[in-house]
């Protein structure tokens, strides 16, 4: 069925957007395997549309957390692909100067003050600029992403517990894949809905389709409506599937974690497999392919910049400790 | 000028009061100190398990929610949760104080401590620092036991990136924690509860003491002797006491633990060749064991005596006052140590 609230220029910025984040990762398998790129990756393919339709609605200013699977959160928000890939290299032009990598990018102009790797770290600070934002009377909004194995965290309690006690500004996004690196969440949780927990919360949730970025779309329009009306956090679990391995380039069927079967299922609600159905009317294949080709040219060119680029000094390092001087 | 003398009796706060010296207990300091924070810096806040109760945290931030309404923030308890809400909003720029009523609560808070705030600023590349304090008080006595009495300091020394402040006066404890505020990076700050009532002079307005930096208390040729928090009036009181035997004692007083001052130290364990360190913590890998194998790299043959370590027992604090009695160290276990290390020469050959 058509969704009515999305134009068809909406549905090509979408397109645009999951085709960047997409080809930006299997441009990172294309290199992998030189062991030049010497980061642990964690990849998002399969899950484009949650980032996309949810950074859609995001404006620069907006802060925004990630996760160890961080690369498509930042290039949704505006991230410069170059930044990334020189960052995955270990290279001064890097984002973090080489001190992060894959999983700590920041981009302070984008609200991408820093980025945890620990499973549920980042909840809290999404509250924590949310908090910022309330007492400074600003209207910036924070976004935190995370995983189905993040809601088992104490941090995940304790932040929806706070946002919702404070009404701070803060939308919540669970990207429920299924399997925190390879357990699956029947192994991990009583229930199957994570939503159900942020309801107890009384905190303004629903559970969405996230191979579908139409509903992510439109469903994350009315969550931050809600949350710049001043009405306290919200909360999605977007349900979605991660094609790769918890880590690396590799699919992980065959060693044992879940079936191929499954996989195959899923890759036949791709995301971007989805939204070209329902653009069918407007979109050619000429024209997709046209889109590819666009986006696989700028990146070919950011990832050959980025291996050729100079590695950082060592003495930055001992620099980073402590910021010098006063707040 | 007066501000690094410690007051052990009423006859010292006297001799201040004779001068017009204004003086304020620890606690009263604490309080100015956190007043001034809140007039002066519209980005800073408190927050913390019952901060604005009737009580406000023994006294320390009594009243101030009166003034500074919804900057004085009581919070659930999740104190993990909450660090990393108060280190996001310090990323943003803001300025948190966040206070735990007993150090024994910063487990709690470890991992957004030590996986985030630690590690911010040099993960991102220098971006972004989180210019956040954390109170945290060490408890004592009444049958505290276990978990109401530690002074976990120590622990945190080998995590980079974190300030360790030990205030032991009245005056250090406005002026550290003024330099935490300043500071834009994460410092924990360790009071200690029975020096809460402690006089000394402290001035009005802002002071400041650069956190790294420590201090002598208390010149002497004979012996050094380190103290921090509220072993330092102890420690003074030993050297007072040994004095009359003609016993010269340094008493030096580090003021941070990290950074830690390795100049001032060096410099005075040169000169008197004698060491005794006092902590208010286990004794198993406290600082003392730091600043000891860092004298040994730098200079192997400084020492003439053993090192004495005065410190807790390495046993979780019991309960019984009996037995409280026996687990604290004080004066005496000080001078015996000053005694020991004296008489026992080392020679290097």
């Amino acid at each position: 069925m058509k969704n009515n609230l999305i134009t068809d220029s909406t549905r090509l910025e979408l397109l645009k957007t999951m085709i960047l984040l997409r080809r930006f990762e299997e441009k990172i398998i294309e290199v992998y395997g030189r062991q030049e790129m010497k980061t642990p990756v964690h990849l998002y393919i399969g899950q484009e549309a949650i980032a996309a339709g949810v950074c859609a609605h995001l404006r620069r200013e907006d802060y925004l957390f990630t996760t160890h699977r961080s690369h498509a959160h930042c290039l949704a928000k505006g991230a410069d692909p170059f930044a990334l890939y020189a960052e995955f290299y270990g290279r001064e032009a890097g984002c973090c100067r080489g001190m992060g990598g894959s999983m700590h990018p920041a981009f302070p102009a984008l609200g991408i003050l820093g980025t945890s790797a620990i499973v549920g770290g980042g909840i809290p600070h999404g509250v924590g600029t949310a908090l910022a934002s309330k007492l400074r009377g600003d209207d910036r909004i924070s976004v935190v992403f995370f995983g189905d194995g993040a809601s088992e965290e104490g941090t995940f309690h304790e932040s929806l517990n706070f946002a919702a006690l404070k009404v701070l500004p803060v939308l919540f996004i669970c990207e429920n894949n299924g399997y925190a690196t390879v357990s699956p969440l029947s192994a991990r949780q009583p229930t199957p809905h994570v939503v159900d927990r942020a309801r107890g919360y009384n905190i303004n949730s629903l559970q969405v389709d996230g191979n579908d970025v139409e509903a992510v779309y439109t469903a994350t329009q009315s969550a931050i409506a809600h949350i710049r009306e001043g009405r306290g956090p919200a909360f999605i679990e977007a349900m979605t599937y991660r094609w790769k391995g918890h880590v690396g380039t590799e699919e992980d069927w065959n060693k044992g974690a879940r079936s191929k079967e499954e996989l195959e299922q899923w890759k036949e609600k791709c995301p971007l497999k989805r939204l070209c159905n329902s653009m069918e009317s407007t979109l050619t294949s000429n024209k997709y392919d046209k889109l590819v080709a666009g986006t696989d040219a700028s990146l070919d060119e950011a990832l050959q910049k980025a291996v050729t680029a100079d590695f950082p000094p060592v003495g930055q390092m001992n620099e980073f400790l402590y910021r010098k001087g006063e707040y | 000028m007066p501000w690094t003398s410690v007051c052990l009796n009423k006859k010292d706060i006297a001799c201040f009061a004779k001068q017009r010296v204004r003086t304020l207990s620890y606690v009263e300091a604490i309080l100015e100190a956190q007043q001034i924070i809140l007039e002066q810096d519209p980005e800073a806040f408190l927050i913390g398990e019952g901060i604005n109760d009737a009580g406000g945290v023994f006294g320390s931030t009594k009243g101030l929610s009166d003034t500074f309404d919804q900057r004085v923030m009581d919070m659930p308890i999740a104190e993990n949760g909450l660090t990393g809400v108060v280190i996001a909003a310090a990323a943003a720029g803001m300025h948190p104080l966040l206070i735990h009523m007993r150090s024994d609560f910063l487990p709690m808070s470890m991992d957004q401590l030590v996986n985030h705030a630690g590690k911010w600023h040099s993960m991102s590349g220098g971006q972004v620092s989180i210019p956040l304090v954390v109170r945290s008080i060490i408890g004592r006595g009444w049958g505290s036991a276990a978990q109401h009495s530690q002074g976990l300091h120590s622990l945190f020394l080998s995590v980079p990136g974190l300030k360790i402040v030990l205030p032991s006066t009245p005056y250090d404890a406005k002026a550290l924690l003024l330099a935490a505020w300043q500071d834009p990076n994460p410092v924990l700050v360790f009071e200690h509860r029975w020096l809460y009532d402690n006089i000394g002079p402290v001035p009005e307005g802002t002071c400041f003491l650069p956190i790294g930096k420590g201090v002598v208390r208390n010149s002497g040729t004979d012996v050094t002797v380190i103290a921090v928090s509220h072993m330092l009036p102890m420690a003074m009181e030993a050297a007072q006491a040994l004095k009359q035997d003609g016993v010269s004692v340094e008493v030096l007083d580090p003021r941070s633990i990290a950074p830690l001052d390795m100049e001032l130290i060096a410099e005075s364990v040169e000169k008197t060749r004698h060491l005794v360190i006092c902590d208010v913590a286990c004794k198993t890998a406290g600082y003392g064991a730091e600043v000891v194998t860092r004298l040994m790299e730098h200079n192997p043959g400084t020492l003439q005596g053993p090192v004495k370590r005065i410190s807790f027992p390495d046993l979780p604090t019991p309960s019984s006052p009996a037995l409280e009695e026996a687990y604290y160290p004080g004066t005496p276990n000080i001078i015996t140590a000053i005694k020991e290390t004296l008489s026992h020469q080392i020679v290097h050959t």
